[in-house]
């Protein structure tokens, strides 16, 4: 179980946010641009820092400003794909996967036969031996998926997971996002704009405003809130009748 | 309407004209001397200069002085520039400043200047000369100052390549469980790698043409400190048609850096 209460003063506001997330659990996060959602998602993987709070992960302290614990980036086995993938362009699709077991030391015939059985996963076994650089936003996304899902992450952040895709190709990967967390039983953070991807992919919703989560609950109870935000959200119009 | 479009295609066909005239006469200008000294020898006369001591003499080591300042520069610059770029200092502004400063210090200046720290009775050179050594009119006195004058070229350079660089691959790097360090040699460096090569390119064609702060700080001493420009201007006072070679040469090695950092790095950009 993932378990946060993290303080930071972001550009116009101070984030606080205090949650948790099961094992094999969705939290979706939605909220305006520049509600801190994706500011969240850094605080959590270890790219910028809190100020004060506490993160654990099980029974793993991974941040605590009472005792003075900052486990580092590189050591916290978080599995971050990017909204622009960050995918390496001079590497292939199986390079870029393998670069997180590579730099675990990992052996080579261990790394070949991970690497493989998450290529074939995503289907991406055919771009094996392309380059990041010619792959389509498809390709990408899901080689972003693999790269963080091959190091057997203890918590998986998705930011924007499936904005690049065509709308059949994001359907198959939220089915597929969904029963890989199941099945791996581990928490899952997803930061997104589409109310699709919050109500098929979320166990539960988070709504931001300002750097605070307002609404936290099961998609259901967070449509009935009656938020301002949550209806344009949900049905793309203000609370006032839609004009015709 | 027939009369404005004729006005304006007439004001196009001035245009047009006016920059083919602008253009002839630019390239005429840069292309004219280049022809004329290749035209005042023949390819005897050039042969026969090559076997002169004073040329090749002058040719080694110019080539031995300007590689080992690419690559000092390279060494001390890459990571400089990565700081400037990626992090914030107190001071960092001033810091670019002064990298920047050789770039319009008159070279016979910076000479003279280093003349005063690293001569015998200078800040940094008087230490060393309690233990005997020397420095300025040396080959080192040459290659320090090429490194002085040609940094600014390849820090320039380094620094907005990693600028222009996405923060999300180091991210990335950094999420999947790579330090720093790795981080740098395997994620950021592949990426940057054409910026630097062109960055090192330039400081190694700026280092091989520097003549004032070399003349000022190493003096003009054959197989020694006298490297291609000091001799193109010691030859030109008693031989010209060596002082032609050692120009023909030096315009070659400068075409083909250029010819690398157009052509080459093109398809890389």
């Amino acid at each position: 179980m993932l378990e946060v209460a993290i303080h930071r003063r972001l550009r116009d506001f101070t984030l606080e946010a205090e949650f948790c997330v099961r094992k094999g659990e969705t939290f979706v996060l939605i909220g305006e641009n520049g509600a801190g959602k994706s500011s969240l998602l850094f605080l959590l993987s270890g790219l910028l820092c809190p100020e004060s709070g506490h993160i654990s992960l099980g029974e793993r302290v991974i941040y605590d400003s009472g005792n003075g614990i900052d486990v580092r980036i590189e050591e916290r086995d978080i599995g971050f794909v990017f909204q622009n993938y960050a995918i390496f362009p001079h590497l292939t699709v199986f390079e870029n996967v393998a670069f997180g077991l590579r730099r675990r030391k990992v052996s080579p015939a261990e790394i070949r036969s991970r690497v493989e059985e998450n290529l074939a996963l995503l289907a991406l076994e055919s771009l094996s031996s392309v380059r990041g650089d010619q792959l389509s936003g498809g390709e990408r996304q899901r080689t972003a998926l693999a790269r963080a899902l091959v190091i057997a992450p203890a918590l998986l952040l998705l930011d924007e997971p499936v904005s690049a895709l065509d709308a059949v190709a994001q359907d198959r990967m939220r089915s597929e996002l969904h029963t890989y967390v199941r099945k791996t039983n581990i928490p899952c953070i997803a930061v997104t704009h589409s109310f699709r991807d919050a109500l098929s992919l979320g166990d539960r919703i988070g709504v931001m405003e300002r750097g605070k989560i307002v609404h936290n609950g099961t998609p259901e109870e967070v449509m009935g809130s009656g938020n301002e935000f949550l209806h344009q959200f949900f049905f793309g119009c203000r609370q006032e009748p839609c004009q015709p | 309407m027939e009369g404005k479009r004729f006005i304006r295609n007439r004001k196009n066909l001035l245009l047009s004209i006016g920059g083919g005239v602008l253009i002839t006469l630019l390239i005429v200008f840069i292309v004219t001397p280049i022809i004329s000294l290749l035209f005042r020898t023949t390819p005897e006369q050039f042969l026969a200069s090559l076997s002169n001591p004073v040329v090749w003499n002058a040719v080694v080591l110019s080539l031995i002085t300007a590689s080992t300042a690419t690559i000092i520069i390279i060494g001390v610059g890459t990571p400089v520039a990565w700081i400037n770029a990626r992090h914030r200092y107190p001071g960092r502004e001033l810091v670019d400043t002064l990298i920047d400063l050789p770039l319009v210090l008159p070279p016979t200046v910076a000479g003279l200047a280093l003349l005063m720290a690293f001569g015998r009775m200078g800040l940094i050179g008087g230490f060393f000369y309690g233990f005997g050594i020397s420095i300025a009119f040396t080959t080192l006195a040459v290659v320090i100052a090429q490194i002085f004058v040609s940094l600014p070229f390849y820090i320039r350079q380094a620094r907005s390549s990693f600028e222009e660089l996405d923060t999300m691959y180091e991210n990335a790097a950094r999420s999947l469980g790579s330090t720093p360090l790795p981080t740098f040699f395997t994620v950021i460096m592949p990426l940057v790698k054409y910026g630097l090569i062109s960055g090192a390119i330039m400081s190694f064609a700026r280092a091989l043409g520097e003549f004032g702060a070399t003349i000022m700080f190493a003096g003009n001493y054959q197989g020694r400190t006298q490297t291609m420009p000091l001799a193109i201007y010691t030859t030109m006072q008693g031989d010209l048609d060596l002082s032609i070679t050692l120009s023909i040469i030096l315009i070659i090695i400068s075409f083909i850096v250029i010819a690398l950092v157009k052509f080459k790095l093109k398809g890389h950009a």
